[in-house]
């Protein structure tokens, strides 16, 4: 895998051999050095053309973790300022010799349209509301931890909130459903994409329906800069309806647990304190972010053909 | 070399290990992943036979991300670290199954160098079949082998067998 942009990109086996790498990189940053020389003279560049916090310090701590060196690159002092294109950025910087581009846009599928001024790696770390890759490879890792095992046959997965704007919505049910989970779709009809049929989920428009079923509630944040269409009556509305209430928290089954991929909204969607939840996988999903975009940067900078295909073998082994 | 060899080899490098090392205290025996690690729970094994009296921690050590030649290997098989103590101040037992180029040991002394900075590190390997790209030797040794660059070795605890790496 040369570039990860989405999940049906890299399909099972690169998810599967993903996970496993990152299962090493865990065990890596729980040493009293947790730093190792694999990717030495490697340069990474983080190009971030939208907020985030989780994602770009990850992958910088991720990168520095695996000796790579990294640049950064903000909008608000460079170029783009003067009105230089998308192409012209990512020639330049190309020009001073990089190794892979973690790309975040508010446009979907810039991740493939760069691939044609660069021959770096491209990592996907978010296209409009089309595919969060890394994010979604988090929290498989993460629920694999918590269960014990890759496979989540048997196992139902909620996922609450603002399916129709989410990025990490459209990268975990297609995730989370490759590794064998039933997905469940929960938000108001407004907030449900137009192509939902072919979605492998189904649907539902009452929490309550579904919450005593299920497995793991994967709580979305609420876009609230994407909800002046009209697409919501008010934010408390909806935070009755579809958050996260105390007494939603209390007919959760015990064993099931409580994902958000962060930012949170307090008191819309999350109108409890997650940390004081015991089943929250929250804290675990921050933890976990590092480890797997570790596996990511290294899978996709180590990447030869020879290489791809002793991966292909070994899944295919693993599989038998 | 057959399985009772292997046995037997193993069963000397123990009380080598010991003899050197005065005892057994303050030894660390770390097997390095993966073909290291059954000949390391073997010797951590026949050390408990020899000092019974204390035990001795076993440790696994995965060098992938510390090779220097990353790029020209096939992905090798995922494999974790595991050291259970401090390494700090310890004698560490390095053990691996084939010796060659020298070049995973050196991995491995970087690598041990995150979990901790031992007083001495020492070397076992069952066996040396030369050919070494860097100034490193064993300090115990199951047989020389002599081979050709080419030819594989394969151990496994039945045995040790050379295949010509031209018919290969």
């Amino acid at each position: 895998m040369k570039h990860i942009r989405s999940i049906s990109e890299i399909g099972k086996p690169g998810v599967l051999a993903i996970i496993e790498r990152a299962k090493q990189m865990a065990e890596i940053n729980s040493r009293p050095i947790p730093k190792v020389p694999a990717l030495r003279g490697k340069t990474v560049v983080s190009l971030f053309l939208e907020d985030s916090t989780r994602t770009r310090l990850s992958f910088e701590t991720a990168a520095k973790r695996l000796s790579a060196e990294t640049m950064n690159f903000s909008v608000s002092n460079s170029s783009v300022n003067k009105g230089e294109s998308l192409r012209d950025t990512i020639e330049t910087i190309s020009d001073m010799g990089v190794d892979a581009f973690v790309v975040r846009h508010k446009s979907s599928g810039i991740p493939w349209q760069i691939e044609q001024w660069t021959d770096a790696s491209i990592i996907n770390a978010g296209d409009g509301a089309h595919q969060h890759p890394t994010q979604a490879l988090v929290d498989c890792f993460t629920i694999a931890e918590s269960l014990g095992t890759i496979s989540f046959e048997g196992l139902t997965i909620s996922i609450v909130g603002d399916i129709r704007h989410s990025r990490v919505a459209r990268s975990n049910v297609e995730a989370f459903a490759m590794l064998g989970a039933k997905v469940i779709l929960v938000a108001p009809n407004t907030l449900l994409p137009p192509d939902i049929d072919h979605w492998p989920v189904t649907v539902s428009t009452d929490i309550d329906d579904v919450i005593r079923e299920t497995d793991i509630l994967y709580m979305l944040r609420l876009q609230s800069e994407r909800m002046d269409q009209g697409l919501i009556p008010n934010l408390s509305e909806y935070g009755n309806r579809f958050g996260l209430t105390e007494k939603r928290v209390a007919i959760l089954p015990s064993a099931s647990r409580i994902m958000h991929p962060g930012p949170m909204n307090r008191g819309v969607e999350m109108q409890v304190d997650p940390s004081l939840l015991s089943q929250s996988l929250i804290h675990r999903q921050v933890a976990n972010g590092v480890s797997v975009r570790m596996a990511v940067l290294f899978t996709a900078l180590t990447f030869n053909d020879d290489r791809e295909n002793a991966i292909e073998r070994l899944a295919k082994e693993t599989a038998q | 070399m057959t399985g009772p060899d292997v046995q037997r080899a193993l069963s000397r490098i123990a009380h080598e290990i010991v003899e050197k090392n005065h005892g057994s205290a303050n030894l660390v025996i770390v097997g390095l992943q993966r073909g290291g690690v059954w000949i390391a729970q073997a010797l951590a094994s026949k050390i408990a036979d020899i000092e019974p009296e204390l035990v001795v921690p076993l440790g696994l050590l995965d060098v992938s991300m510390h090779r220097d030649d990353i790029d020209l290997r096939p992905a090798s098989q995922v494999a974790v670290s595991d050291i259970p103590c401090d390494i700090t101040d310890t004698t560490v037992v390095l053990v691996d199954d084939v010796l060659f180029t020298g070049r995973t040991v050196r991995a491995a002394l970087e690598g041990l160098n995150n979990f901790g900075r031992p007083k001495c590190v020492q070397l076992a390997v069952l066996v040396d079949r030369g050919h070494r790209e860097l100034p490193i030797r064993p300090d115990f040794v199951g047989k020389n082998l002599p081979t050709k660059n080419s030819d594989e070795v394969l151990v496994a605890v039945d045995g040790v067998i050379v295949t010509s790496g031209a018919t290969s």
